[in-house]
């Protein structure tokens, strides 16, 4: 539902002030314990922000794309580890429910998923499919009255949280790459499957990824999404939605790093003068601008294409590649900018700096991004 | 019972004012305008007077005691956001009474004791003050135009069957007043901390009605009667001065500062 304009500037102005407030005075405690609080995560819930993606029909916001990732952008002006503790409901873990669930399937779960009771995170990645996705090995394989999953997942976002697994498995052993593979819905607390410890990470301390194992994990035929085989399908068109978000949280990011930029070179004296009346600085801030800039507008384009019922597959790749690159120009160019205390951890930029490197890798890295771009040039071509 | 809340639309709290070139006022153009901070606190103690605190043990809020909150503005049209963001929060309707231009706060009361007699409520909270004009009449003019009981500066409110006990700061302490209701109550800035309003909320908040009234359908003339001479920007900030002993900050804390 497209928000009138009044409803949309008091509701992101909402989440802005929640972002000033509340969430940014923690980002540091957030980094240092390796979690989001409590009462913050219940705040957030309360807000609504578990819901912004899901139908309202559901009880959840049910914003149209662009309304998406305006609220992604001002999510996306702190630390990303507090995004990511509702991220997997708002995108991946959500969405493929939203998409192929059956009436009853979404009943069932789109309600506790809108209001956070239920956390969800998508299980595609495995030790042996990364980038090539189709290449999954976990296999589903129906014994006459349930699916029965065997295999492993690898750096699975809030599998440590999760109620309930987007899981990508191989329905069909005979058939290689995307075409055997189905999606099943598979509760936390389905027998024999088990989450691995968190794994350490370079940045983003607070969001945690782990494994999950399959063993033996007997799933009923209604839990499916989706056909049989089409569970590639249900990933790409969940990562196609998802790419833009990431895309917008990329481009918040760099915005409140500019902010940051744009206070301290006016603050910082040396030789005399503000460190902003250098052009040099001048050139490597006007630099970040623009790019920010472009992301933005790249994406808000993307976005409203993708309202208005366009496929945007490629526009989101060009979209998700542009945007992450783009923020770890900025995030480097910040770093530079701060001089030595770029480099110090109570400035927080060097935590930015780590937090958003991830941006380029997951959820298709960006040269996997290029092939999806070329691949649809092609298309057009031979059409 | 029936809670009235007025709820004024000024310059977002966080914004820095710049005084008009003619020093006729402030520069509000395209300026981000807000809920008056005190407002919002206004807000919250109804609510939670009819949400109660089920999540606090012994809280003193308990579900029920208001029923219904009629949040009120007087001003532009731009006013129905701030009364939208009054519902959102969790009142239940609003009144706008339209007004383009500043209304001084004896012409404030005078609508709000009309709309007071129209509405019935029990109780009227209003924030002490607004943070633009920084009046702090507004809630005594009403008191006095209703024959109400007034409390003041609240920073904790008790409903007791036909009183109400607000704790009022005052120099030197706390001052606990009983009042009969119907009463006023304005808030001060300890009373509660203001909720966000939830995103879900400020979307069911376009579907509560807001009705808009004008000064004339309640008889009030909203002229000005005070004249502003002029608005200057405060003195700017002298750099400070390192002092070398202990001695010397004493004897200039006493001589030139005069404070001690
Ligand atoms: C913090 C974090 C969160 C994650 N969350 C999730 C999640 O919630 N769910 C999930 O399923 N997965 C998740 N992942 C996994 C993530 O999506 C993968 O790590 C990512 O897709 C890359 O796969 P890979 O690590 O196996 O790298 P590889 O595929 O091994 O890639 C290694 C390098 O080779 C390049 N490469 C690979 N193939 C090609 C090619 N054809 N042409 C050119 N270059 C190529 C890649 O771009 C990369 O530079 C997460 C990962 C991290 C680190």
């Amino acid at each position: 539902m497209a928000l009138d304009p009044e409803t949309r500037s008091q509701f992101l102005a909402t989440i802005r002030r929640f972002v000033d407030e509340r969430l940014r005075p923690l980002e540091a405690k957030v980094a240092e314990d390796d979690a989001v609080p409590d009462d913050v995560l219940a705040e957030m819930k309360a807000l609504g922000l578990y819901g912004v993606s899901i139908p309202e029909a559901y009880g959840g916001l049910g914003l149209s794309m662009e309304e998406e990732c305006l609220t992604a952008f001002e999510l996306g002006r702190c630390s990303p580890a507090f995004r990511s503790a509702f991220g997997t409901n708002v995108g991946i873990g959500s969405q493929g429910l939203v998409m192929f669930g059956t009436d009853e399937q979404k009943a069932r779960y789109l309600p506790g998923i809108a209001s956070g009771e239920i956390v969800t995170s998508f299980a595609l990645t495995e030790p042996e499919a990364g980038s090539d996705s189709g290449a999954v090995r976990t296999q589903a394989i129906w014994d006459g009255s349930a699916y029965v999953l065997k295999g492993g997942k690898r750096y699975i976002t809030n599998a440590n949280k999760a109620h309930l697994f987007t899981v990508m498995a191989r329905t069909n052993p005979d058939v290689k790459g995307g075409g055997g593979v189905s999606a099943f819905l598979v509760p936390r607390d389905s027998k024999g499957l088990s989450i691995g410890k968190p794994e350490k990470k370079m940045g983003q301390q607070g969001a945690h990824i782990c494994d999950v194992n399959f063993d033996d994990v007997r799933v009923g035929p209604e839990q499916r999404l989706g056909n049989e085989g089409e569970g590639f399908k249900v990933a790409m068109q969940v990562l196609d939605r998802g790419r833009l978000h990431i895309a917008a949280v990329c481009c918040g990011v760099a915005e409140r790093l500019i902010e940051e930029c744009v206070r301290y070179a006016g603050e910082r004296k040396q030789f005399g003068q503000a460190i902003a009346s250098f052009q040099m600085i001048q050139a490597q801030m006007a630099d970040s601008r623009t790019e920010a800039y472009a992301a933005r507008c790249m994406i808000l384009d993307a976005a409203k294409r993708r309202d208005a019922g366009e496929n945007v597959t490629m526009l989101a790749s060009c979209a998700k590649l542009f945007a992450s690159e783009m923020v770890g120009r900025v995030a480097d160019r910040a770093v530079q900018i701060f001089g030595g205390a770029g480099y110090v951890a109570d400035y927080g930029i060097e935590r930015f700096y780590r937090d958003v490197r991830i941006f380029r890798i997951y959820e298709g890295t960006s040269e996997i991004q290029r092939l999806v771009i070329a691949r649809e040039m092609m298309k057009g071509a031979q059409a | 019972m029936k809670v009235l809340v007025p709820v004024k639309r000024v310059l977002d709290y966080n914004l820095k004012v710049k005084v008009k070139a003619d020093q006729t006022g402030v520069d509000l153009t395209n300026l981000k305008m807000s809920m008056n901070p005190f407002c919002e606190i206004a807000v919250e103690e109804a609510i939670r007077h009819k949400e109660g605190q089920p999540n606090v043990a012994g809280s003193h809020y308990k579900a029920g005691t208001v029923t219904e909150i009629v949040a009120v503005s007087i001003g532009p049209d731009q006013a129905q956001e701030t009364i939208r963001t009054a519902l959102a929060m969790g009142a239940d309707r609003g009144i706008l009474v339209k007004v383009d231009h500043e209304v001084e706060p004896l012409a404030v009361a005078k609508i709000l004791k009309a709309v007071v007699d129209a509405e019935q409520p029990q109780v009227v909270i209003l924030g002490k003050q607004a943070i633009d004009d920084d009046s702090n009449q507004t809630g005594q003019m009403l008191a006095a135009l209703l024959g109400w009981p007034q409390g003041t500066f609240a920073s904790k409110v008790e409903f007791a069957g036909s009183k109400v006990n607000v704790t009022r700061e005052v120099d030197g302490g706390l001052q606990t007043v009983a009042l009969d209701l119907p009463a006023i109550i304005t808030t001060d800035l300890r009373l509660n901390e203001p909720r966000y309003a939830s995103l879900p909320n400020i979307m069911k908040a376009k579907k509560k009605p807001i009705d808009v009234k004008t000064p004339g359908d309640f008889g009030v003339n909203v002229a000005p009667r005070l004249k502003v001479v002029k608005v200057t920007e405060p003195p700017k900030r002298q750099g400070g001065v390192k002092v070398k002993t202990v001695q010397e900050l004493v004897d200039k804390l006493k001589n030139e500062a005069g404070v001690l």
